[in-house]
């Protein structure tokens, strides 16, 4: 069982602030973490490599620095990890990341089973885990809350809905994006840690991924930012005021004025 | 402070601190009110290698030495001694194998101590010999190809939790301390059972029990070193763990400290914070002294100890007396800092209060080291090379 597990690096706080001119976030002084939802993939796929045997591959698309999150991940049970990092690369949607993905799941080929978490803290978008499926041409399932057993070819999963659970039965391989009540993410090891400061981390950049700049970071973007803003608060309530008996009155008067009795 | 520390020891003393603050601080109330062993944190700190920490490599361990040891038991200690001390006890448990065991004894027992699949515990006391150790009565009769346990140890750590115990017993009655031996007895050994269990003023997550042997018929291999030996086993293992009860001391000392001074800024009294008293701040600045100068003592003795030096038994008594009675001082002043509701359970500093107690009392009671220590300096006139 050979499973690929995509990790983002986020800033490590919620409130971070917006640039302003640019509508991106300032990243600058705020330290950076796995995105915490990613922890609970990595978990799944180290305790589903524990089950099956295998490897856990972690990969990760951003700057430099984003090698840190790999490091982490192989601290806390992945074999091996791979940083896609290129300047070509840098200001991508969506789309454009998950089609760098999809060239770089391709190319290391070996691949059960692709794990994400549900979405990132700072994006939030979510997209990108079903982008990656429809790509790569293989079975998507979201919100993934138990992996129950695992064969050969499919396996049974559990996805939460809003009302309950379902149980679906995937052929394999799937990308899957998981929920944090899947698990609870392990703490490193010393043994771990120690790998984890010797790894080697590979980079693949554009030309190693062989993709054409046009269809990754900025350029290959379908969507772009055009404002970030907070929605305005807007008290709509309204608290009735006086005797009981008066109270009931208006608030029946209120109800009938917008036709809810 | 700056303890130069190396890369390893760091890293040690950062996830042991991670922990105690994300496994240990949410749930040391419950463990302390419910009297429960904490088998789920003894899991993680496993899964974490903190059991490898004082294990050589060959044994699947990371070959740390008393330091790092002290490292883990101070950062755990500072969310929690009780969980602590039950760490611990597997360190001192398996410290006369390591020190005096056999080739086969170390390979067939300590890889699973290092994994943390199997804790250990170390049993002297019994009912009649405390400080007066020697006045212990459980017996081990040689019969045919091994040795038979009578006796009842009392007040031990993890006891009914492991299931590897270090027992000191007579092997001739006669000799007194120089008739005593020291076996490993394996849980599930027909003849050994485990007795009451005790409640606690403090520590009260920790396991504290007595071990009851009847008829228990254990085979040859299972003696440590010589007959005879176990006392000076026993003498020398204590001077290697004492600095870890020295280590438990300054973690909780540490907590109560930093715990009152983060009450003392927000506490709001004659409009102001309380930290703006001058009262407080002695207090303060006397717990913060007193903390950093046990720090230092114990850190000394350990890397002492990891030296390789062949005498300690001063230092780590002093390094045991002076961080205990620093725990005992520093935890009652920060329940006097936080006044009425440090008094409260609802707050931690009573459970600091409580816990810091039996590090006075146990691995020899400060008065008993003082002893030692002032035996110490007679023969050295006081002198300090």
């Amino acid at each position: 069982m050979n499973v690929v597990v995509c990790l983002k690096q986020v800033p490590g706080i919620t409130e971070v602030k917006i640039d302003p001119e640019t509508n991106t976030l300032i990243r600058e002084g705020i330290k950076n973490i796995v995105n915490p939802f990613d922890t609970y993939a990595l978990e799944e796929g180290v305790r589903i490599k524990e089950r099956y045997g295998g490897k856990v591959t972690t990969v990760t698309m951003g700057p430099p620095q984003a090698e840190e999150v790999l490091r982490e991940a192989i601290s806390l049970g992945a074999d091996e990890a791979i940083l896609f990092s290129d300047s070509a690369f840098a200001g991508a949607d969506t789309l454009a990341t998950a089609y760098t993905l999809a060239t770089a799941i391709n190319k290391i080929q070996e691949y059960d089973l692709i794990i994400c978490g549900r979405q990132t803290v700072d994006g939030d978008t979510g997209q990108v885990g079903p982008e990656l499926a429809e790509m790569l041409g293989i079975p998507f399932v979201a919100y993934v809350s138990k992996v129950e057993e695992i064969e050969s070819d499919h396996m049974r999963i559990q996805r939460m809905v809003e009302d309950g659970h379902e149980a679906i039965e995937t052929l394999l391989p799937a990308v899957i994006t998981v929920v944090k009540e899947i698990n609870v993410p392990r703490l490193p090891s010393l043994r771990g840690l120690a790998k984890a400061k010797s790894a080697a981390i590979p980079t693949w950049t554009a030309i190693e991924l062989g993709v054409d700049e046009n269809t990754v970071g900025l350029p290959g973007s379908a969507t772009k930012v055009i404002k970030v803003f907070f929605p305005q608060r807007v008290h709509r309530g309204e608290i009735l005021q006086g005797e009981l008996g008066s109270q009931v009155e208006s608030l029946l008067d209120n109800l009938r004025e917008i036709k809810v009795i | 402070m700056e303890y130069f520390l190396t890369e390893q020891q760091k890293t040690i003393k950062a996830l042991a601190k991670r922990i105690a603050e994300e496994r240990i601080l949410p749930v040391r109330a419950e463990l302390d009110e419910k009297e429960e062993f904490p088998w789920a944190i003894m899991k993680d700190l496993a899964d974490a290698d903190m059991f490898r920490v004082f294990i050589p490599e060959k044994y699947d361990g990371l070959d740390g030495g008393c330091l790092e040891l002290c490292l883990v038991v101070e950062e755990l200690s500072r969310a929690c001694s009780g969980v602590a001390i039950s760490y611990a006890a597997t360190a001192l448990g398996c410290s006369s194998l390591l020190e005096y065991g056999s080739e086969e004894q170390k390979q067939k027992y300590l890889p699973d101590i290092a994994s943390g699949k199997r804790l250990a515990a170390f049993a002297l006391t019994e009912s009649t010999a405390g400080s007066d150790a020697g006045a212990i009565k459980t017996t081990a009769n040689r019969e045919g190809e091994g040795y038979v346990l009578n006796g009842t140890k009392q007040f031990i750590t993890n006891g009914g939790e492991a299931e590897i115990y270090t027992i000191i017993a007579l092997t001739n009655p006669e000799r007194g301390t120089r008739g005593a031996s020291a076996f490993l007895v394996e849980k599930d050994t027909p003849g050994f059972s485990f007795g009451k269990k005790e409640k606690k003023m403090g520590i009260r997550t920790s396991s504290t029990r007595e071990l009851v042997f009847r008829n228990c018929l254990i085979p040859e291999e299972n003696l440590i070193g010589k007959e005879g030996m176990g006392f000076i086993i026993m003498l020398k293992i204590f001077d290697r763990s004492r600095p870890g009860i020295g280590a438990q001391a300054v973690g909780l000392a540490q907590g109560a400290l930093e715990a009152a001074v983060d009450y003392a800024r927000q506490r709001i009294q004659f409009g102001h914070p309380i930290y703006s008293l001058q009262a407080v701040q002695h207090m303060l600045a006397d717990m913060a002294i007193q903390v950093e100068a046990a720090r230092a003592l114990v850190y000394a003795v350990a890397r002492t100890i990891d030296s390789g030096a062949k005498n300690f038994s001063e230092e780590a008594a002093m390094a045991k007396v002076f961080a205990s009675d620093t725990a005992m001082k520093v935890t009652t002043d920060a329940v006097q800092i936080f006044g009425g509701v440090g008094y409260m359970c609802d707050y931690p500093m009573e459970k600091m209060m409580r816990d810091a107690k039996i590090t006075q009392i146990y691995e020899g009671t400060n008065q008993v080291l003082r002893n030692a220590i002032a035996s110490e300096l007679r023969k050295r006139k006081g002198i300090r090379e």
